[in-house]
């Protein structure tokens, strides 16, 4: 893991949109993950962390939510609540990615 | 002697291709058609010899549909183009006509009306030999109105807001029929004057359409340009103020009931006013309003934290209900759904936002 970081040394200029998906427990650590180990660790820890405030808001507003999908223009973000914790799904958009409803 | 036009169709799609072969073969000028499966293939079929028309799909790999039109706008100022996807967003309806392309059709829609969709075409083959300008402007829909009457011109006029869609029949320069949000004849022509801006297309003219408005079209346009006024300087009467937010109250119940959502919880950014609710208790609307607008908080940094761009949406289901967040300008919209409802949920509920101040 990290072996070709270790042997080129050099870093994108451009930090790339996450794709891949990522299991988090209810405390908001990782548990297993998918995205690319080039993707900085504490980015996706803040994704993980952000979409457990959103559902732990709607479980407090007596909406519990069992998924929900974020879609920005450039990512959607698919969470799946689980036991506390979540699975998210990353899919970067690109301009003609299928419109999902 | 008749000049024979020629068509070139892009598309990446080969059974397609032999599908719009054989439908534009209908066209009454006849015009030789010739396909092309990648935007470079096609790219290097206009420079080699001269086309009318041009037909391209918008989703295709290596170089897209728009990457090809705008080449096209800038080397084949001439040619006409029409664009024939499958994608059903309102975004690249707009962002095609940006590029100046003449028609925009949905695959479906066209499978649908193909007679509308061969008229449509033979009237652009035909427009070539008139000549004139064509271009991007931006015009008050008073004045396409009038232009459209003093010309007698024969048109149908597509009018998009959003994802609301309006049309106007003007037959030898008089406006004969029009149809918006539900209505029709006259009320539809003065909702549609109510629209701020949009997009508008001409579509082939409809003779045997049936009459419906026999008021001439610069009294109609006075008579709203006046309700217009008179709506904005009665605003300071408290009585009509009164009726004015009972009118607003049942035209809001309506489009709630019409679009078959559960709920519409509208919620402007915090210090910014109240938040308004229809189809749900006061208890629950302030709590999906809160919910709403912390959520909208945490939306907003997770997309600065991974640079995802501006939300366009969020969904989230439960075994009660489907929730959908739409973000808009000055307001953020939470619309609920029962759980079976899954056609078209997202278009419905973008309609039922645009709708919902209008």
């Amino acid at each position: 893991m990290g072996l070709l970081k270790n042997i080129f040394g050099s870093r994108p200029a451009v930090t790339q949109l996450p794709s891949g998906s990522i299991t988090v427990n209810r405390a908001g650590k990782i548990v297993s993950s998918t995205v690319s180990s080039a993707y900085p660790a504490e980015l996706l820890h803040a994704v993980g962390k952000e979409v457990l405030a959103l559902l732990r808001e709607a479980r407090t507003a007596q909406m519990p939510l069992a998924e929900v999908s974020i879609h920005y223009a450039s990512l959607r973000v698919t969470a799946r609540e689980l036991r506390g914790g979540a699975i998210i799904f990353l899919f970067p958009q690109t301009a003609l990615s299928p419109i999902s409803n | 002697m008749e000049i024979q036009h020629k068509i070139l169709v892009l598309d990446d799609d080969a059974d397609w291709l032999e599908l719009s072969r054989e439908m534009l073969s209908q066209l009454p000028s006849k015009p030789e058609i010739r396909t092309a499966t990648s935007g470079k293939r096609a790219l290097a079929m206009l420079d080699a010899e001269p086309f009318r028309l041009l037909i391209c799909d918008l989703k295709m790999p290596r170089i897209d549909g728009l990457q090809v039109l705008a080449i096209v706008r800038r080397r084949f100022p001439e040619l006409r183009t029409v664009v024939l996807s499958g994608l059903e967003d309102e975004d690249f309806r707009s962002r095609a006509y940006a590029l100046g392309v003449d028609l925009f059709w949905l695959k479906t829609e066209m499978q649908r009306n193909s007679q509308m969709y061969i008229e449509c075409l033979e009237s652009l083959l035909g427009r070539d030999l008139e000549g004139g300008f064509r271009g991007i402007q931006s015009k008050n829909l008073m004045d396409i109105i009038q232009m459209e009457c003093l010309t007698r011109s024969s048109t149908v006029l597509r009018i998009t807001r959003g994802s609301l869609v309006a049309k106007l029949w003007i037959q030898g320069g008089e406006l004969t029929d029009a149809e918006a949000e539900g209505a029709c004849g006259e009320a539809a022509f003065r909702r549609i004057l109510t629209w701020k801006s949009g997009t508008f297309e001409n579509l082939p003219a409809e003779p045997n359409r049936e009459r419906t408005i026999t008021k001439p079209v610069n009294a109609l346009l006075l008579e709203s340009a006046q309700a217009i006024d008179e709506s904005g300087a009665g605003a300071a009467d408290t009585s009509d103020q009164t009726v004015q937010v009972h009118r607003r109250t049942v035209w809001k119940l309506s489009l709630l009931t019409r679009a078959g959502a559960e709920f519409v919880v509208a919620v402007p950014p915090e210090g910014q006013g109240v938040h308004e609710a229809m189809g749900t208790q006061a208890q629950s609307a302030e709590q999906y309003a809160h919910w709403t607008r912390r959520a909208t908080e945490i939306i907003k940094r997770l997309g600065d934290t991974v640079d995802a761009g501006p939300l366009l949406h969020l969904d989230g289901s439960n075994m009660e209900r489907q929730l959908l967040l739409i973000p808009r300008e000055n307001k953020n919209f939470l619309v609920g759904w029962s759980p079976e409802a899954s056609e078209g949920l997202l278009e419905k509920t973008k309609k039922l936002v645009a709708s919902w101040d209008s």
